[in-house]
């Protein structure tokens, strides 16, 4: 079993900060924003850049589990 | 027509064909227990979205949450948050879940405890309390159907009719064709549920005020704290909302019905790539809330903020779009009502039952029984929807939060090698208890945090601590399948 990659952790920890921790910073209505209060603009910014992140840990998982499943053939080779 | 006919006959005639796709579903393929609870592990992509967000998306999502930002305001952001987030957590532990759970053959989250901790009393704890906190959210489903149809059929069916029908056509269809069904009818409903969404959450805010944003405008110059945290209520700051968001985000593929859907994946890859994108699907739910704002300003003062939706869109609306809304309502119900007898059925069956009492029976008898149970729960559920009885609203409250008690046993399971089942179970015991205490004794929020969250630290520490002082126990994912096959035979 593969455990994830430290740099995959990392781009996930993104979304994590803009839509949790930092509450403190964008709880307010104003300045509007396309017609949402900026709390609502946010949020709803963050519901569509979340995908965006996630393909970039996508990428990186991806090539991180073919490069440990190449290692391993690698050592069944030698033994 | 009479109006009450015209929703009804809508309501009615999209519910029944909803039902038949679901039956037929399953006719192709022998409904053995691995199809019934898994479909042979062979979903791909587009199927397991659609089984996943039909799950996710509950009555709660439809009526809840436009009844949080009617009458809570601000707080009501945590559910766009945590549903968005879940997700993301999901990418970095479900295909690993995925691939133990294809070794071993599993079906349920006590079949990854039972292999992982070697312990069966350890399994059958998790099962049942799995089941205790899956009643009271399908009691939810229930009610909530009974509502939408009452109310979307302008009283034609009475609540109590509506759940019987409603439940008569969901232990069928589960019985007959198992998640199967259950991901075919998502289907439909994941089509209802968005036009719904899109059709309400931009025209009402337009017929009203003219605009989202002229909409806003008018509430915000009403009522300029609405929209901030606490909102309404005064004990929903800001400590509340991130500790709301990270219980709810860590614990949601907690819930055993959700836990059990990764593995109906044909691949580790296809969950990872639902994981990047499910979040999309959250886009519905801000369109739900833009009802729950207008009618703070068209429908003020309603006493149960859960029917604001329901009476805003009744009173803005011909009677065949209220039946369309009505039975997008009923099958949001109902759909996540089928996964969740299902899993509890299985649990029952295949983790308390044969471990506890019989245990020599075979999968095809466990199928069996766990069918037979299927009928059983959705009456016991029925029984306690109509009969509505307070202990089940408290074991409500409890279910995120007492189900989230389960993340130390599978995230240390899966990424810590030291971890011991005395540590688990440990942990797991005290979270509940506490969590308990806390909600039960009306103290949640705890000091501006969330009591699960609360709860959940002290489970994670314990369960460190227990098991560093315990001897280390074989990682008994590390085994191959068929050795271990013959420990359980010869112990």
């Amino acid at each position: 079993m593969h455990k994830p990659s430290w740099k995959a952790l990392l781009v996930g920890s993104i979304p994590f900060l803009a839509m949790c921790f930092s509450i403190a910073l964008w709880d307010r209505v104003y300045p509007f924003v396309l017609g949402l209060p900026f709390s609502i603009f946010w949020i709803v910014a963050w519901i569509i850049l979340t995908p965006v992140c996630m393909s970039v840990a996508y990428r990186i998982e991806t090539a991180h589990v073919a490069a440990r499943e190449r290692g391993k053939e690698g050592e069944a080779q030698h033994a | 027509m009479h109006d009450s006919a015209i929703a009804l006959s809508v309501i009615f005639g999209i519910v029944l064909i909803s039902s038949a796709v679901g039956m037929y579903a399953g006719t192709r393929h022998k409904m053995n227990l691995e199809q019934w609870t898994v479909a042979g592990r062979g979903f791909g992509a587009v199927l397991v979205w659609l089984l996943m967000a039909g799950e996710v998306y509950t009555t709660f999502s439809f009526l809840g949450a436009s009844g949080w930002a009617y009458s809570r305001g601000g707080p009501t952001l945590y559910i766009m948050a945590y549903l968005t987030l879940a997700y993301v957590v999901s990418f970095y532990f479900l295909p690993q879940i995925w691939e133990i759970g294809k070794k071993f053959g599993m079906q349920t989250q006590s079949d990854f405890f039972r292999q992982r901790y070697g312990s069966k009393n350890l399994a059958a704890f998790v099962s049942l309390i799995g089941v205790v906190f899956i009643i009271p959210y399908l009691q939810l489903q229930l009610t909530g159907l009974g509502i939408i149809v009452e109310v979307s059929s302008f009283g034609g069916i009475s609540r109590v009719t509506a759940m019987l029908v409603a439940f008569a056509l969901v232990a069928a269809f589960v019985f007959a064709s198992g998640v199967r069904a259950v991901a075919w009818i998502s289907v439909i409903k994941d089509f209802l549920m968005l036009f719904a969404a899109f059709f309400i959450g931009i025209g009402l805010p337009y017929m009203y005020f003219g605009g989202i944003g002229k909409m806003f405008t008018a509430l915000v110059n009403a009522k300029p704290t609405h929209l901030m945290l606490p909102g309404t209520t005064t004990v929903m700051g800001h400590s509340w909302y991130i500790s709301t968001v990270l219980l709810t985000s860590l614990g949601f593929y907690m819930w055993p019905h959700l836990f059990s859907a990764a593995f109906t994946a044909k691949s580790d890859n296809t969950l990872r790539r639902n994981a990047v994108i499910m979040p999309l699907y959250t886009i519905t739910m801000p369109l739900i809330f833009f009802v729950g704002f207008t009618a703070i300003l068209v429908v003020p003062g309603l006493a149960k903020g859960d029917l604001a939706l329901l009476t805003i869109v009744r009173q803005s609306y011909p009677a065949w779009f209220l039946g369309i809304i009505g039975a997008a309502g009923a099958l949001t119900a109902m759909v996540p009502a089928a996964i969740l007898i299902l899993a509890a059925a299985t649990l029952f069956a295949k983790n308390f039952y044969r471990e506890m009492i019989s245990p020599a029976m075979t999968d095809d008898q466990v199928a069996k029984l766990a069918r037979a149970l299927v009928i059983v729960i959705t009456l016991i559920a029925l029984y306690f929807a109509i009969y509505s009885s307070t202990t089940l609203v408290n074991l409500l409250l409890l279910g995120y939060a007492g189900v989230t008690q389960f993340l130390p046993g599978v995230v240390f399971g899966l990424y810590w090698g030291r971890v011991t089942k005395a540590g688990v179970f440990t942990g797991l015991v005290t979270g509940i208890a506490l969590v308990a205490y806390l909600v039960l004794s009306k103290q949640d929020p705890f000091m501006g945090f969330n009591a699960g969250f609360i709860a959940l630290c002290v489970n994670f520490v314990l369960a460190v601590i227990v098991s560093l002082m315990t001897r280390a126990e074989a990682n008994r994912f590390q085994q191959d399948p068929v050795s271990t096959a013959r420990v359980k035979e010869s112990a």
